[in-house]
């Protein structure tokens, strides 16, 4: 199973499995990581899942998709490296991803 | 209040219900955390249901908001399947549907809202559903599929996303609406035009200004909704959508202030102080709109679940959001902030044919509520507007060749 670390913006890390087909937002969600809060349960719909994806994953996770891309711009601490985890599919390439959260969701 | 050994009951696991148990842990609370639940499965998310699992690509774990692990690692005592009977307020017991008594120290009352019933013959028939439980959601599903016909009653968001449903299952589909339009309690008409044209393109059939007087049937299962005018719409499966009441019953039994709901403040705290009622149950005030009103949406279950699992812990009250909805259907999202209320006119920005494009709802150059057709910027932008009460120009907000960015700086 792919694993991902999150890291939360005080710096503290958790890695955990996340199964293929999950986001990484139900990852963090399903392992109670906290600070992802997913008030909309993934629907593109809220922001409150934002993440940095960490410089040497951005090519392979992709970029965001126009409906995301705007959500993000009216987000808080926006960077060229966020993106809302729960639009990012888990897969196998992705195992050892590394996503740090935005200092507005502490 | 902050008394950290307090027993909290909660009573209801859905959506607030289970937000607030996981607050009241991650803010600190050591006392015991007992969470009531008449499903049999533990806290999810229902938005989902009226799509993901009518189209088979969600389940109860998929859905679920915590593993359901999370519960006994956490200390809270998730009871399944059980519900609260009577609440005596003198001796803070809640007395429960399985014969046993809880004493509580602090109550939360998330009980919800439960869809109404028509009133009308034939409506105990197998076949006529409700889509609110994920147990709602099994049996639609069940009953959908290639040939099969569903008879939608209600024109309101759960209508019309089953309908989307439906459709993606290759069901025929008829909405049957009492008003002369669709979404006509909760939406714009521009927004009600749009989504009935967008769904009649993709095949489903609407009856407007038409009231059920009833349902036929063969053996005991459905077969047609009969219409006030003496036509019969043959269905295989028919689902009424028609609105929610809220389950307040043993909150007014017990004498707690009531309106359209619980009555709150701004803790979520009732009449009594050692009561709380959050999510689709409690009639809140509206900062915002300076008012009282009861809202159905799991952003304001989560903000009420946050109000009262910060009071309970002694944390300050979280500031009050401005309240939004979000529906899918199609390809289509609709963002929804804040409520029209008192709003002098409205303003159509985009390209409704296309469908991208959001309705502002204006009170002089205020923006009370957006509603947005797949124009999250405008929906971002416009929830932020009315949250910071900032003025607009409405000519630049009018004219999408400028960014919202720039009509929201």
């Amino acid at each position: 199973m792919p694993r991902i670390t999150y890291i939360q913006h005080d710096g503290a890390e958790q890695v955990v499995d996340v199964k293929s087909g999950l986001s990484v937002m139900e990852g963090a969600v399903k392992s109670n990581i906290p600070n992802i809060d997913a008030d909309c349960g993934g629907a593109c719909a809220c922001a409150t899942c934002h993440v940095y994806v960490d410089a040497d994953w951005i090519a392979k996770v992709g970029p965001a998709s126009p409906m995301e891309a705007s959500m993000l711009d009216f987000a808080d601490n926006v960077a060229d490296n966020s993106r809302l985890s729960c639009q990012i599919k888990v897969r196998d390439e992705l195992d050892g991803l590394i996503v740090r959260l935005p200092e507005s969701q502490t | 209040m902050s008394d950290t050994e307090a027993h909290v009951v909660i009573l209801g696991a859905g959506h607030a219900g289970g937000t607030a148990a996981a607050l009241l842990r991650a803010y600190g609370h050591a006392g015991p955390i007992t969470l009531i639940g008449e499903e049999p499965i533990p806290p999810y998310q229902r938005p989902p249901l009226s799509k993901a699992w009518l189209k088979g690509e969600a389940d109860a774990d998929s859905l679920a908001l915590k593993p359901l692990e999370f519960y006994a690692e956490s200390d809270i005592d998730f009871r399944p399947s059980v519900s609260a009977v009577e609440l005596s307020r003198g001796s803070k017991t809640v007395k429960l549907s399985d014969g046993s008594a809880l004493n509580y120290d602090v109550l939360i009352i998330a009980t919800g809202a439960r869809a109404i019933a028509l009133p009308v013959a034939g409506a105990e028939l197998d076949g006529v559903l409700f889509l609110r439980t994920a147990a709602d959601a099994e049996g639609l599903k069940a009953a959908l599929g290639p040939g099969k016909r569903m008879a939608v009653v209600g024109g309101g968001y759960i209508g019309l996303e089953a309908a989307a449903s439906g459709r993606a299952l290759s069901a025929d589909v008829v909405v049957i609406e009492r008003e002369a339009r669709l979404l006509a309690r909760v939406a714009d008409p521009v927004l009600s035009d749009f989504f009935r044209a967008y769904h009649e393109s993709r095949g489903v059939e609407f009856m407007l200004g038409a009231s059920v007087t009833g349902f036929t049937g063969e053996a005991g299962k459905v077969t047609g909704v009969t219409l006030t005018d003496g036509r019969t719409i043959a269905c295989d499966v028919a689902l009424v959508g028609v609105g929610a009441a809220p389950n307040d019953e043993i909150a007014r039994d017990s004498g707690l202030e009531c309106a359209r709901g619980v009555v709150v403040n701004l803790e979520a705290r009732t009449s009594d102080a050692s009561i709380y009622a959050i999510g689709d149950v409690a009639h809140r005030p509206l900062p915002l709109y300076d008012r009282m009103f009861r809202l159905e949406s799991v952003p304001n279950a989560l903000e009420q679940a946050k109000q009262a699992a910060s009071s309970i812990t002694g944390r300050p009250a979280p500031t009050a959001e401005t309240p939004w909805f979000w529906s899918d259907q199609y390809d289509l999202k609709l963002q929804i902030a804040g409520m029209a209320f008192d709003a002098d006119r409205i303003l159509v920005r985009g390209d409704v044919a296309g469908a991208k494009f959001a309705v502002f709802h204006l009170k002089g150059d205020q923006v009370q509520a957006v509603e947005a057709v797949n124009a999250p910027a405008e929906f971002m932008a416009g929830r932020q507007l009315i949250q910071n009460r900032k003025a607009v120009s409405p000519a630049k907000l009018a004219d999408s060749t400028i960014s919202m960015k720039e009509v929201a700086a």
